[in-house]
């Protein structure tokens, strides 16, 4: 089953080394990891997608919370959450082509972010099943090039997994 | 008022209680060792390889309890470092090892001894920091001996550019330390004690599995309390050795690969396990799905990943082990089992541990003598390898803390440092190196500063002219083709001993060490004493590969 993981870290260089490297060497698969910084500027939020049975999990979220600088681990997919993933993707496109891909554009709700002479480019939110659509809908175009931001993810309603009372780390390394 | 970076570090160190730290120097530590030249309290002692500086520190941290430091330049001296640093993680030793960086300026260009230590570290250290910023340095050290101490102990590394050693700051020592990710449970759940509490008494043959935790936590006296009034009897791993007194009836000795066939029979049969403070290695359960397979199992660490991580436990419990077997001895009443000490009597008078006493002088014998000798009241350091075990299975240990021994690693080569930084830590207490020809020849340089620090550490060598542990597994393993085991020169380790400066000894048959041993452990000073055993004794009982604990080999 896959799990994902909110996973609040001390926003300092090396961290995202220290987290993957856990991974690595404990033989724990990542299917996806983003990271950015959250509403604490010196907190950073990682959402990891980790598939694996509970046992699993549980080895991976306490390994995690060995590591000093990781605040809190929750996993939300325990509970309602809402996820998103973005995809920007350029396909080709001859002129005869382009109204075509644009309607397919509309069904899925992505915008034009870019358009060239022989190319389109598309992006795209929703949750990963959106987004595997929209990007199996354009393949027969040919897709020349397509990033995916991997999943960020929160929890419904007024739950949430932030820090809160959580303080502020004294005297560390930058 | 202003100082440097540096002096900072060694005021930093005086006010955690540093008395004592282990290290050489070199270019890019240069402003530390300035430092160090004002202080009146911190005593440094010189090594002849970085490697015998943070093995010294961790034995002087295993003997004493406190956070060993040791201290290397940048680049091969940080290297140098690395195997001693991911022993003292494996066997959760607290260390604070302090390293020498070339300036920020020039990390990342490849510069002159330059190495990424805090890359190379990540994974065999509790936590690690690159000082970037001169005024973050004493809340960075303040946090390095939090870590290394607290929780389940660890190494910590700080690594000091030059630069930022030779920075001026206002010298402001933390009162406290927060660190909003780091906070170890000490205090169990009650209740969750009073449960095991109330479980005990309905199981009827309850075996206690304590390992390392109970020397970390000191909590060797609760232990004993625990198993009389429970009448359980105790078997040690190889870490939790000397946690329990050797000659006590209840005690079961070492369990696992080399166990005693009758504390492995005994966690074969029980129906309650209690792990203190232990992890379920697979040196102890061998084949896992035949351990302990009638047991209900308690798990008791301070660390929760240990729980649930190679064994499915019943009733863990999150916590200090001490304060816990505290709590739940309050909430015991005295339980007699007769029946089944009857049967822990029984398996003790079938499978005695046993050796040949045929041809030659048996390491065997040598280890026995010297735990009559001198009745469990020595520090004893060992290295890694046959004599380790003989150790394990032969001597009494009676006092806590009084192993010093690479356990998680198997670090040959850990013996001498190790047993010099016990020396030092323990000053007046008899300090015992018990090694073999192989191990000694990794680390023997540090017999230099044995004797530039005057220690009388007494040195046995189990010498069978071999690598005996590797020649017993080829035996096993690999049809007996053996190689890459046999030495075909042998250092003349008298010559040696007179090169140092050190009394020596041989011994070759038991009147020997029944003669000349006393007087080499009696004397004022260090003494080096050569046992020439047999090359081809094995280390029995043993649990061969792929097998349960229940079914050892003798021969």
């Amino acid at each position: 089953m896959k799990h994902t993981l909110a996973v609040l870290v001390e926003n300092r260089p090396g961290v995202l080394v220290r987290v993957a490297g856990l991974f690595s060497r404990r033989g724990f698969n990542i299917e996806s990891l983003t990271v950015g910084r959250t509403e604490n500027h010196d907190v950073s939020r990682m959402t990891i997608q980790v598939e694996g049975d509970d046992r699993l999990i549980e080895q991976v979220t306490k390994q995690l919370h060995k590591l000093i600088d990781v605040i809190k681990i929750s996993d939300i997919s325990k509970e309602e959450y809402v996820d998103r993933d973005l995809v920007m993707l350029k396909v080709n496109t001859d002129p005869g082509q382009r109204v075509e891909i644009l309607q397919m554009a509309g069904v899925f709700r992505a915008r034009v972010v870019d358009l060239g002479r022989k190319t389109i480019t598309l992006e795209c939110t929703g949750n990963e099943g959106k987004i595997n659509a929209f990007e199996e809908s354009m393949r027969p175009y040919g897709i020349r090039e397509l990033v995916r931001t991997g999943k960020i993810a929160m929890l419904r309603g007024s739950r949430f997994a932030g820090v809160s009372g959580a303080g502020k780390s004294d005297a560390d390394e930058e | 008022m202003d100082i440097t970076a540096a002096e900072a570090l060694i005021r930093c160190l005086e006010k955690e209680n540093v008395e004592v730290i282990f290290g050489y120097p070199g270019g890019a530590n240069l402003p530390v060792y300035d430092a160090l030249c004002y202080s009146s309290r911190i005593k440094h002692v010189l090594v002849r390889h970085e490697q015998g500086a943070v093995h010294a520190a961790d034995g002087y941290a295993r003997v004493t309890g406190k956070v060993g430091v040791c201290v290397a330049t940048s680049g091969p001296g940080a290297t140098n470092l690395v195997t001693g640093i991911a022993n003292a993680y494996m066997d959760s030793i607290p260390l604070v090892a302090i390293t020498g960086q070339v300036p920020t300026t020039q990390i990342g260009t490849d510069a002159f001894q330059e190495v990424d230590i805090t890359g190379i570290t990540l994974p065999i250290t509790k936590h690690n920091y690159l000082v970037k910023d001169p005024n973050k340095l004493p809340g960075i050290v303040k946090n390095a001996f939090h870590i290394a101490s607290t929780g389940r102990p660890g190494p910590v590394l700080i690594d000091l550019p030059k630069d930022v050693a030779q920075s001026r700051i206002e010298f402001k020592y933390p009162a406290s330390v927060r660190l909003r990710g780091y906070k170890p449970t000490y205090r169990g759940h009650p209740t969750r004690i009073t449960e095991i509490a109330g479980l005990i008494k309905h199981f009827k043959r309850p075996v206690i599995y304590a390992g390392g935790g109970i020397n970390s936590s000191h909590a060797a006296d609760e232990l004993l309390q625990l198993a009389e009034k429970i009448s359980a009897p105790v078997t040690n791993t190889f870490m939790g050795l000397a946690s329990f007194p050797g000659d006590h009836p209840l005690f079961l000795g070492m369990l696992g690969l080399h166990g005693t066939r009758y504390a492995n029979l005994a966690v074969t049969e029980c129906d309650l396990l209690l792990a203190l403070g232990a992890r379920f290695d697979d040196r102890v359960t061998m084949h896992i799905k035949s351990f302990a397979p009638e047991a209900t199992v308690i798990h008791i660490d301070i660390d929760p990943a240990e729980i649930g991580k190679n064994v499915l436990t019943h009733y863990p419990l999150v916590g200090d082990v001490k304060l816990i077997l505290k709590a739940l001895i309050q909430q015991l009443d005295q339980i007699d089992r007769s029946s089944w000490l009857a049967r822990i009597r029984e398996l003790k008078e079938l499978y005695p541990l046993s050796y040949n006493r045929g041809e030659g002088l048996k390491p065997q014998f040598v280890i026995d003598q010297l735990s009559q000798f001198t009745k469990g009241d020595a520090i004893i350091a060992t290295d890694v390898g046959q004599h380790q075990m003989w150790v394990a299975q032969y001597y009494r240990f009676t006092h806590p803390r009084t192993l010093v021994s690479s356990g998680g690693l198997g670090t040959m080569g850990f013996g001498l440092p190790a047993a010099i930084g016990a020396c030092i830590g323990r000053p007046g207490q008899q300090v015992i190196l018990v090694t073999g020809d192989g191990s000694i020849q990794m680390t023997i340089q540090e017999l230099a500063t044995m004797r530039e620090q005057e220690l009388p550490l007494k040195i046995l060598i189990l010498n069978n002219q071999s690598l005996g542990m590797v020649r017993q597994l080829q035996q096993f393993y690999c049809e007996g083709r053996h190689i890459a085991v046999d030495f075909k020169f042998h250092p003349d380790f008298m010559l040696l001993a007179r090169a140092y400066g050190i009394s020596g000894y041989t011994l070759q048959t038991e009147e020997d060490v029944i003669n000349l041993l006393p007087q080499a452990l009696s004397e004022p000073g260090p003494a080096l004493i050569n046992c020439l055993v047999p090359r081809d004794e094995n280390v029995m009982p043993m649990v061969l590969a792929g097998k349960g604990i229940d079914e050892p080999i003798d021969h």
